[in-house]
């Protein structure tokens, strides 16, 4: 996490804060579990001035003055997660998010770095824009956050940004997410364009013709609901031809919230020929199917790409296994109440993410033995690398960018209300298993969870 | 029962209780004065977001022969058209104290957000290409009193079950009695999934003759236009019922209005096997025995609700 320390504020560097007091904090006797670096063991941990100082065996380390000392008595650390797609609305939408508000959601999941996706108003399409949403951050940011440019201007994929200036300004990569580039020869002009320009493509993958009017996954519900369905092959088919396009370009491509059981086969398929593809997935569809769509027409369950069947959960889930899929983002997209109550069929697509994302996975994943907790650690944060971040390590002389998480801990959905500005969470009312008690990004204390926070006195 | 949104709010035993009701009111339209007091300082309101004839007047006439007061809203010419969501509608009118709001929208899923914000019972009078379970009610009559019980009866249900909110609720409401139920249509207009709520599905009408009742759909213009069937002329060649695929003994149904020389032939409008007439008919017992099922005897809602 150089790029983001406090302080170094040269331009160009690709994650930007507000400036935060560098932490002075001793967490005492947590399990340390950071798979990259060989960490699984009860340690104490101490950061100095926002930098890991010194790990410990348990009560070795020593206070120094000042420092806010912390019981890890049963407790974990893990490295910070990592968000590659996020939403913050901003500019435009603010009554949705704001940079402030996506931010504070973000450190209290646990996250200590997020993307945000250009699909704002105006479209983060040209330079000036950048600039003055990197300037913004700077001020309102909780944790390091990093930007991602259109591919096309105005997102109607059809003339290309200038990708070089926009790169050049910050931009981590690029993507017209919320839409797919439809037009192969766009996509491949863009392809060619980022051997000057570096820069992962990012790409929603979805053809329009096939998900035409579609709400939810076409299935068994659909026919029920009586809903018009977004058929997989909608994003399998468009995932083999932009492989098939990256790989003749030799391109390196990123594809967003994989859905369906045969994206994930053509992204296997892709890797297997060599193809410069990554893949996420997000914890809604690793945990939730078309079922739940059923149960309750809860537009909070509407999102694009839809919550799909049992089968397609699960093949995520191999693939998340397999290394088929490289990392967990959670697309969190925030909407305001009044555009969410409204019939399932006019409700805009998207569900918040940010501060369900671990507890989700855990509660559905780890806890029933399915993923080992390790695995889901490591894919929480694993999106850093994939835009070429920095991934946040435990490890002495590494920025601080890490969680403390109680495992055991159990709270209800949105109950407490949430960090977001929305609240169109789709695990809304579910009782989750493990809570982020604290985290710390880019060597700064972010978020205290407020019972803990209260202990600290 | 509180409301009745979709076909499953009802079981066997309580479909036949409300068909059991509907015979009896049968009378009161035979007599010089057709009213009953049964739900007299009621009120119904009618929330319509679509166009609608026979439901919407079905509906009013079933609650004015009941005695209850009845209200029109429909969305041309209202607050809808001037932006107010459904969520502030429903507030809105709830306000006038309704004990009753049948709701009619394009939208699935609707009548349940109605009952969610009004404290009134509802009746989904259909919802998008969900369910339109009094319809469902009424031709389950109107074969009731053509056939007796449905137990072991073959229906066919024919046309663009993808569109169709009646082929959604009747399948469900037809099984429930006992019949086995077949789907057919041209393969773009069988939604993929559909075997899942119980019934069988057909491409071909070749089959055909097993049917003890054979149900259209009716066929809309703009599914041409979406290139579901590549003309109404292909489609009538294939799947229209006419005198030729009508046999003597099966019993036609149609949920109106129909596109003569479409879905069906004019000859078999007009055949002795049509029921239609009496499908429409039976809408207005039936309807009020769904109002009566979920009035009478109830108090009227909860006062605190109304601001809830």
């Amino acid at each position: 996490m150089n790029a983001a320390r406090p302080g170094a504020r040269r331009t160009g560097e690709r994650l930007v804060c507000r400036d935060q007091p560098p932490a002075e904090l001793l967490i005492r006797g947590a399990r340390g579990l950071d798979p990259r670096a060989g960490l699984d063991e009860h340690v104490d941990v101490l950061v100095r001035g926002g930098t890991i100082a010194e790990l410990g065996a348990p009560g070795t380390v020593p206070a120094p003055d000042g420092a806010e000392v912390r019981d890890g008595e049963g407790l974990h650390v893990f490295p910070g997660f990592v968000d590659p797609h996020v939403h913050l609305r901003t500019p435009g939408q603010e009554h949705k998010e704001d940079l402030d508000s996506g931010t504070r959601a973000a450190a209290a999941g646990g996250y200590v770095a997020v993307v945000a996706m250009p699909n704002t108003d105006p479209v983060v399409d040209d330079a000036t824009v950048l600039r003055s949403l990197r300037e913004g951050a700077r001020r309102e940011a909780r944790i390091p956050v990093g930007f991602l440019a259109a591919v096309t201007r105005g997102l109607a994929g059809a003339q290309l940004t200038e990708m070089a200036e926009l790169a050049d300004t910050g931009a981590l990569g690029f993507t017209d997410d919320g839409k797919p580039v439809h037009r192969a020869a766009v996509l491949r002009k863009a392809l060619q364009y980022q051997k000057l320009c570096g820069g992962v493509l990012a790409l929603h993958e979805e053809d329009p013709s096939l998900s035409g009017a579609g709400v939810m996954h076409e299935g068994e519900i659909s026919a029920r609901l009586g809903l018009a369905g977004i058929p997989s092959i909608s994003e399998s088919t468009l995932i083999a031809r932009d492989a098939a396009i990256a790989g003749y370009e030799d391109g390196r491509i990123h594809i967003q919230h994989l859905s369906a059981a045969e994206s994930v086969a053509a992204v296997a398929e892709a890797k297997a020929r060599g193809v410069r593809i990554s893949a996420e997935a997000s914890p809604h569809h690793l945990t939730l199917t078309d079922a739940e769509i059923l149960d309750r027409l809860d537009t909070r369950l509407k999102m694009n790409p839809p919550l799909r069947g049992e089968a397609d959960r699960r093949a995520l889930i191999a693939g998340l296994r397999d290394g088929t899929v490289d990392c967990i983002a959670t697309d969190h997209a925030p909407h305001a109440r009044e555009e969410k109550e409204v019939p399932f069929e006019e409700a805009p697509m998207g569900t918040t993410g940010l501060e369900t994302a671990f507890a989700a996975v855990h509660t559905d994943l780890v806890v029933p033995g399915v993923l080992p907790l390790a695995l889901v650690v490591e894919k929480l944060s694993a999106g850093a690398a994939l835009l070429d971040l920095p991934t946040p390590r435990i490890a002495v002389g590494e920025p601080a960018g890490l969680c403390l998480v109680d495992l055991s801990a159990e709270w209800q959905v949105g109950e407490a209300g949430y960090e977001s500005r929305s609240e169109n969470c789709c695990f809304a009312g579910r009782v989750l298993r493990g809570r982020v008690l604290a985290t710390v990004a880019a060597g700064a204390v972010v978020f205290r969870e407020r019972a803990f926070a209260l202990s600290a006195a | 029962m509180r409301h009745l949104l979709s076909i499953e709010d009802l079981d066997r035993a309580g479909i036949e209780r409300i068909l059991d009701r509907a015979k009896s009111f049968t009378e009161v339209s035979e007599r010089e004065v057709k009213k009953v007091p049964a739900l007299r300082g009621r009120r119904v309101l009618n929330l319509f977001y679509e166009a609608s004839t026979r439901t919407r007047s079905s509906f009013e006439l079933a609650a004015k022969t009941l005695s209850a007061e009845v209200i029109n809203f429909v969305s041309s010419g209202s607050s809808v058209e001037k932006g107010e969501s459904l969520k502030d509608t429903v507030q809105t009118l709830s306000a006038y104290r309704p004990d009753l709001i049948v709701v009619r929208t394009p939208h699935v899923g609707a009548a349940e957000l109605v009952a969610r914000w009004s404290p009134a019972a509802v009746v989904n009078a259909g919802d998008g290409k969900h369910e339109h379970p009094t319809q469902a009610l009424l031709d389950v009559y109107t074969l009731r009193e053509r056939l007796g019980a449905l137990d072991g009866l073959r229906i066919w249900i024919v046309g663009d079950v993808a569109h169709s909110r009646v082929a959604r609720s009747n399948l469900q409401a037809f099984a429930m009695l006992g019949a086995r139920v077949t789907v057919c249509g041209p393969p773009t207009l069988i939604p993929r999934g559909i075997e899942a709520l119980g019934c069988e599905v057909a491409y071909t009408l070749d089959g055909l003759e097993e049917a003890d009742v054979v149900y259209a759909l009716r066929m809309q213009q703009e599914r041409m236009t979406e290139s579901f069937v590549p003309s109404l002329r292909e489609y009538a060649t294939r799947y229209q019922i006419d005198g030729r695929r009508l046999g003597a003994r099966q019993v036609l149904m149609h949920p109106g209005p129909v596109n003569r020389g479409v879905e069906l032939s004019a000859e078999v409008i007009d055949s002795p096997q049509a029921v239609i007439g009496q499908q429409v008919a039976a809408g207005v017992v039936v309807r009020m025995a769904v109002l009566y099922e979920l009035l009478a005897g109830r108090a009227a809602p909860d006062r605190e609700l109304v601001t809830a």
